[in-house]
C-alpha cells in the first residue's frame, strides 16, 4: 500500500476534475463573457507549471488561485478601459457587456461591483468554495483579514439590496 | 444572505475543457496527447509525443484507460491531454489496416517507452518484419545480436509498447506454435488472419 508514493495524476484527469469549479468561479468573478478565455488561460498556465509541481499538492486550491490571478488581470484591464463600448466606431455588433442577460444571477453582478478585496473573498468563498485558510493563502493575507473582508462584502450587499427594495 | 454559485449550462465545462486540451496540444504546452480508438480487436489507447506514436495499448488488457495513463504519466510526463486531432494519422491508418486497405504503417514512432539496449533492438528489428511474413523468437534474438537469447527476445516483444504498428504478432514459436501475445492469443490469431497467415 505504501509502496506507491503519491504521484501527480495525468493532467487530463486533473482538468476534468476541476473544470466545472474553475468555470463557475470565473463566471461569478468576471462574468460569462470573459470566462471562456480566462478558463483556457488558467489551465494552460497550470499545465506549464504542472510537471514541476510536487505530488500531494492541494491541486484544487492551486488551480483556483491561478484562476483568481487571471480574474484580477481581467478586472485590471477593465479598470484601464472602463467603457470599452465607447471606443467602438465601426458600428459592428458586439457581444453584450459582461453580466448582461447572462443569467448567472444578479447577485454576482453586485459582487463584481464591490471593492476588489471584498469581491475577491466573496467569489473565492461562495463561487469557488475555498476555505478561509485557502483564501488567505491565495490572496496573501491573514485568515482574519479574509474573514473580515467577507463580512464587509456581505454587509455591503445586504445594504444594497435593502436600498434597492426601498426604492422599488 | 446566500450566494449560490452560478449555474453552468449542461456540457459547457466539458466543451471548454476539450477546446483547452486541443489548444494545449496544438501549442506544444502538453508534452503528451492521447485518444481512444475503436477497432476490431477492441478499444485501443493511442499516445503520442511530438516525436511520434509512443504507445498503443489494448485498453482492457492493460487495466483500463486510467491505469494506462498513470503509467505514461510516470514514465514520460504527467503533462498529458486528450487531443484526438493529434492522433488522426494513427486512427486513419488503423482503420485502413483493419479494412484491408493498408499493409504498412507509415508514421513516426517514439521509442522512449521501450528500454534501451537489447529490448529496443529486438523491437526495432520487429518493426521491419513485412506484412504477411512471420519470424521466430530465435530469428529475433539473432537479429538483435544475441543468438541464444530467444527467451529474452520473447520478453522484449511482450513488453512492446506499440503493438500492431510494431508487429510483434508476426513472431511465432520455432515449433510453429503461436507463442505469446501482449493482447492475448485470440488477438494474435485475428491479426495473423487479417494478414493471410492463418485461417480463423
Amino acid at each position: 500500500m505504501t509502496k506507491t508514493a503519491a504521484r501527480l495524476p495525468p493532467f487530463q484527469r486533473f482538468l476534468d476534475a476541476h473544470s466545472a469549479d474553475v468555470l463557475r468561479y470565473l463566471v461569478a468573478s468576471i462574468g460569462r463573457h470573459d470566462a471562456d478565455d480566462a478558463f483556457q488561460e488558467t489551465f494552460l498556465s497550470a499545465l506549464r507549471a504542472y510537471p514541476r509541481l510536487s505530488a500531494g499538492s492541494n491541486l484544487r486550491g492551486w488551480v483556483l488561485t491561478i484562476a483568481h490571478r487571471k480574474a484580477i488581470d481581467v478586472h485590471r484591464a477593465r479598470g484601464r478601459n472602463p467603457v470599452p463600448v465607447a471606443e467602438i466606431h465601426d458600428g459592428a455588433q458586439r457581444s453584450p457587456p459582461p453580466g448582461e442577460g447572462e443569467g448567472e444571477g444578479d447577485h454576482w453582478e453586485r459582487v463584481r461591483a464591490l471593492p476588489a478585496r471584498q469581491r475577491e473573498v466573496l467569489t473565492l468563498r461562495y463561487a469557488a468554495d475555498l476555505t478561509h485558510a485557502e483564501i488567505a493563502s491565495a490572496l496573501g493575507c491573514t485568515e482574519e483579514a479574509a474573514r473580515r473582508a467577507a463580512a464587509d462584502g456581505l454587509k455591503n450587499l445586504r445594504k444594497e439590496l435593502t436600498d434597492v427594495a426601498a426604492t422599488a | 444572505m446566500s450566494l449560490p454559485p452560478p449555474d453552468l449550462r449542461p456540457g459547457e465545462a466539458a466543451a471548454l475543457t476539450a477546446r483547452t486540451a486541443a489548444r494545449a496540444a496544438d501549442e506544444g504546452i502538453a508534452e503528451v496527447a492521447y485518444a481512444t480508438v475503436d477497432s476490431p480487436v477492441g478499444r485501443l489507447v493511442a499516445v503520442a509525443t511530438p516525436r511520434g506514436l509512443a504507445r498503443l495499448a489494448y485498453e482492457l488488457e492493460n487495466g483500463g484507460l486510467d491505469e494506462i495513463l498513470d503509467d505514461v504519466a510516470l514514465r514520460l510526463s504527467p503533462a498529458i491531454v486528450e487531443a484526438p486531432a493529434k492522433l488522426d494519422l494513427i486512427r486513419r491508418e488503423l482503420d485502413e489496416y483493419f479494412g484491408g486497405r493498408r499493409r504498412d504503417f507509415d508514421l513516426p514512432l517514439d521509442w522512449s517507452l521501450s528500454r534501451e539496449g537489447f529490448r529496443r533492438r529486438v523491437l526495432r528489428e520487429c518493426a521491419l518484419i513485412p506484412f504477411g511474413a512471420t519470424r521466430t523468437y530465435k530469428d529475433m534474438a539473432i537479429a538483435a545480436g544475441s543468438p541464444s537469447a530467444f527467451r529474452a527476445a520473447g520478453g522484449a516483444l511482450g513488453s512492446n509498447p506499440i503493438p500492431i504498428v510494431v508487429p510483434c504478432h508476426r513472431v511465432l514459436a520455432s515449433s510453429g506454435g503461436l507463442g505469446g501475445y501482449t493482447g492475448g492469443l485470440e488477438r494474435k490469431r485475428l491479426l495473423l488472419s487479417i494478414e493471410g497467415r492463418i485461417l480463423m
